[in-house]
C-alpha cells in the first residue's frame, strides 16, 4: 500500500510499483486509507457504546448529586461539581475513611494474591517443565481451577467456608487439630483471609499458564551449559530463567495486578450484598454505595478515583521497568 | 536439563503439595453432591455415610436451571462467535497496515482492560435503557445486550493475541495469494486464518469463558426470563436456607462444559499464548 496515500509509510518511504517485504498488496491499493479502518471500526463501535462513552457518562455523573431522589429523573440532578470526590478523598469523614478502610484492605489484598498466585505459579511451572510420566495430567489438573466459572470457584469455598458443616473446619478442627473451636471464616477478620484463599486458588493457575509458556521457549542448552559449567540449581534460576522470563513477567503482574485490585467476584459471591469490614474490597464497595445507598454520583467518582489510581500505577511501572529493562538486557 | 535426585525428590513433594490445594476444594464439590440433605447440613464427612444421585436431578426443579443454561450457551455463544469475528479483522488491520492512528487505537482497547467494570455498569445500563426508547431495540434484559457487552470483555485480549500470532506468521504466504488475484479479505480468510487456527481456538476458548463465567454485568442487565447461569446460582448460593448437595450438583453440571472445552483445547491456548504474548 502506501502510493496514494498523502502520508509517508512510517518505516520507509515507498513508491508505486516498489518491493519491499512490506505492505504491498496490490488489491488493497485501490483504497489504501479506507481498507484498515474498515477493518477496526467493528471493534471501535463496539468499545465505544461499551466501554469508551458509558465511561465519559460515568465520569459525568461523579459531578452530579445523583442519589435514589433523582434515579428515575437523573437529568434533574444537581451539579455539585468536586464534592463526592473531596468526599471521597477526605480521611477524616465518613465517606472518605470508609473509602481509605477499603483501599488499604483491596491493597493488601492485592499484593497478598499477585504476590502468592507468581510464587506459586513458578514453583508449580517449574516442577512440570521437564518431562516425566504423567505430566500431561498434572498439568490439566493445575488448570482446573482457572478453568472453573469464577462463580463457581468461590460457591465452591463459600460452603467449605461454612462454620458448621465446611470442610475447612473438619480439616483444620477435627482432623488436624489446629484449632480448639470451629471459626467463623466468612464473618470477621477471618473473611480477609477466606477472599485471599479464594482468589488465590483461582488465580495461580493462570500464572502457571503464562509461565509455563515462558519457561518453554528457553532453550535447553542454556541449561546444559550452565550445568556443565558447575552453576547450582539456584544460581541457573537467578542467571538464566529469571531474565529470560522477564518480558513474561512484565506482563503477567500487570495483568494480575490490574484484575486483582478490581475483583468484585470473589467477596461478592462470598459475603454477598454486606461483606464483613476487613473484606471489604474497593470493587464491592463502590457497588454498595452506588446500587445498595443508592449514590450513584459518589460511586462513580469513587470509581474515577480508582481508574486513576489503576492508570498512574501502570504508567508508572511500565515507565520505570522500561528505563530498567535497557539498563539489564 | 540433567535431573538429578534431589529434584526428583522435590517434584515428588511439590506435585503432592499443589494436586492437594488444587483437589480439597474439588473433592469437597463432588463428594457433597451425592450426599443426602441432612449429611451435608451436618459436619463434613470426607466419606459419605450414605450416596444419592437425587440432588442432581432436584436442583432442576429447585431453580429453573435448564433455562438459566439456555440462556447461559446462547449469550456465550454469540459473544464468542462475534467477538472472535471482529478481534481477526482489527488484528489482521494492526498487524498488516501501518495506518494513522494504529498505535492509539491498540492503545485504547488495551486500556479499556484497566477499566473498573463498576465505573461503566450503571452508564451502559442507562444508555442500553435510553436506546431502546430512542431506536426501538431492545438490550437492557435481551440477549443482544449482554452480547454486545461481553464480546467487548474478550477483545483486547483477543486482539492482542491475534497481532502477536499473525505477526509471526510470514506475508509471504498472503502476498502469494494475491498476487493470484485474491482481495485481501479472501487472503486473510483462506490464508492467514486457517493457519492461525491454534491462536483463534485459544482466544474463542478464552471469550467463552468470560462469557460463561460473569456475573456483576449479569446480574443488572438481565430479567428473569435472560437470567444467566452465573447470577442464578449465585442469587441462590447467597439464600439463608441452601441445599447445598443440590448447588453442588449443579456447580459439577454448570462446570463441566468450559472445564472439558478448556482441557481439550488448553494445547492451543499455551501455543497461542507463547506464540501471541510471550514473543510478541
Amino acid at each position: 500500500m502506501g502510493s496514494t496515500r498523502p502520508k509517508k509509510p512510517e518505516s520507509e518511504n515507498l513508491r508505486v510499483g516498489q518491493r519491499s517485504g512490506e505492505h504491498v498488496f496490490p488489491k488493497a491499493r485501490v483504497r489504501p486509507q479506507i481498507f484498515p479502518y474498515l477493518l477496526v471500526l467493528p471493534a471501535l463501535l463496539f468499545e465505544l457504546l461499551v466501554h469508551i462513552f458509558p465511561m465519559l457518562v460515568g465520569v459525568g455523573v461523579s459531578f452530579l448529586e445523583l442519589t435514589q431522589f433523582y434515579v428515575r429523573n437523573w437529568s434533574a440532578a444537581p451539579f455539585v461539581g468536586f464534592r463526592n470526590y473531596l468526599d471521597g478523598l477526605d480521611p477524616s469523614g465518613p465517606i472518605g475513611g470508609a473509602l481509605a478502610q477499603s483501599f488499604l484492605i483491596t491493597f493488601a489484598y492485592t499484593v497478598l494474591v499477585v504476590g502468592g498466585s507468581w510464587a506459586l505459579g513458578i514453583s508449580a511451572a517449574m516442577l512440570v517443565n521437564s518431562e516425566f510420566r504423567g505430566r500431561r495430567w498434572f498439568r490439566a489438573l493445575f488448570l482446573i481451577p482457572y478453568a472453573l466459572p469464577v462463580y463457581v470457584a468461590v460457591i465452591a469455598w463459600s460452603f467449605m467456608l461454612q462454620q458448621n458443616n465446611g470442610a475447612m473446619n473438619t480439616l483444620l478442627v477435627d482432623d488436624l487439630h489446629l484449632l480448639k473451636e470451629r471459626p467463623f471464616w466468612l464473618i470477621g477478620t477471618n473473611a480477609f483471609w477466606s477472599v485471599v484463599m479464594t482468589s488465590l486458588w483461582r488465580s495461580w493457575p493462570f500464572a502457571f499458564l503464562m509461565l509455563l509458556a515462558g519457561l518453554q521457549s528457553i532453550p535447553a542448552e542454556l541449561y546444559e551449559a550452565a550445568s556443565i559449567d558447575g552453576a547450582s540449581r539456584w544460581r541457573r534460576f537467578r542467571t538464566i530463567t529469571l531474565p529470560l522470563l522477564r518480558p513474561v513477567n512484565l506482563v503477567l503482574l500487570l495483568v494480575l495486578f490490574l484484575w486483582t485490585f478490581n475483583e468484585f467476584n470473589a467477596p461478592y459471591v462470598l459475603f454477598g450484598q454486606a461483606p464483613p469490614a476487613a473484606a471489604d474490597l474497593l470493587s464491592l464497595h463502590i457497588y454498595v454505595n452506588s446500587f445498595v445507598d443508592w449514590n450513584f454520583g459518589l460511586g462513580a467518582a469513587m470509581s474515577v478515583l480508582l481508574l486513576l489510581f489503576l492508570l498512574v500505577v501502570s504508567v508508572i511501572y511500565i515507565r520505570v521497568l522500561r528505563v530498567g529493562g535497557e539498563g539489564n538486557a | 536439563m540433567r535431573e538429578d535426585r534431589t529434584f526428583k525428590i522435590i517434584r515428588v513433594v511439590g506435585l503432592a503439595f499443589f494436586t492437594l490445594i488444587t483437589l480439597f476444594p474439588l473433592y469437597t464439590v463432588v463428594i457433597s453432591s451425592i450426599k443426602p440433605l441432612a449429611d451435608v447440613r451436618s459436619a463434613f464427612q470426607w466419606v459419605p455415610s450414605r450416596i444419592t444421585f437425587a440432588p442432581y436431578a432436584d436442583i432442576w426443579s429447585t431453580i429453573p436451571l435448564a433455562r438459566y443454561f439456555l440462556n447461559s450457551v446462547l449469550i456465550s455463544l454469540g459473544a464468542t462467535a462475534i467477538s472472535v469475528f471482529v478481534a481477526i479483522l482489527a488484528a489482521y488491520a494492526i498487524s498488516r497496515y501501518r495506518f494513522r492512528g494504529r498505535g492509539v487505537f491498540s492503545l485504547t482497547v488495551l486500556s479499556t482492560q484497566m477499566f473498573p467494570g463498576i465505573l461503566f455498569l450503571l452508564p451502559l445500563f442507562i444508555i442500553y435503557v435510553n436506546l431502546e426508547r430512542a431506536i426501538g431495540i431492545q438490550l437492557y434484559g435481551s440477549y443482544a445486550g449482554l452480547i454486545i457487552t461481553y464480546l467487548t470483555f474478550a477483545l483486547p485480549f483477543s486482539i492482542w493475541m491475534l497481532v502477536g500470532y499473525f505477526d509471526s506468521i510470514p506475508r509471504e504466504l498472503e502476498q502469494a495469494a494475491m498476487v493470484d488475484g485474491t482481495t485481501a479479505l479472501g487472503a486473510l480468510f483462506r490464508v492467514l486464518v486457517p493457519v492461525s487456527m491454534p491462536g483463534i481456538v485459544a482466544v474463542a476458548i478464552f471469550a467463552f469463558m468470560t462469557a460463561w463465567g460473569e456475573v456483576l454485568f449479569a446480574s443488572v442487565l438481565t430479567d428473569d426470563a435472560t437470567r444467566t447461569l452465573a447470577v442464578g446460582l449465585r442469587n441462590y448460593a447467597i439464600q439463608s436456607n441452601v441445599y447445598w448437595n443440590q448447588l453442588m450438583a449443579a456447580a459439577i453440571v454448570v462446570s463441566i462444559p468450559v472445564v472439558a472445552g478448556f482441557l481439550a483445547l488448553q494445547r492451543y491456548l499455551v501455543q497461542g499464548i507463547a506464540a501471541g504474548g510471550v514473543k510478541g
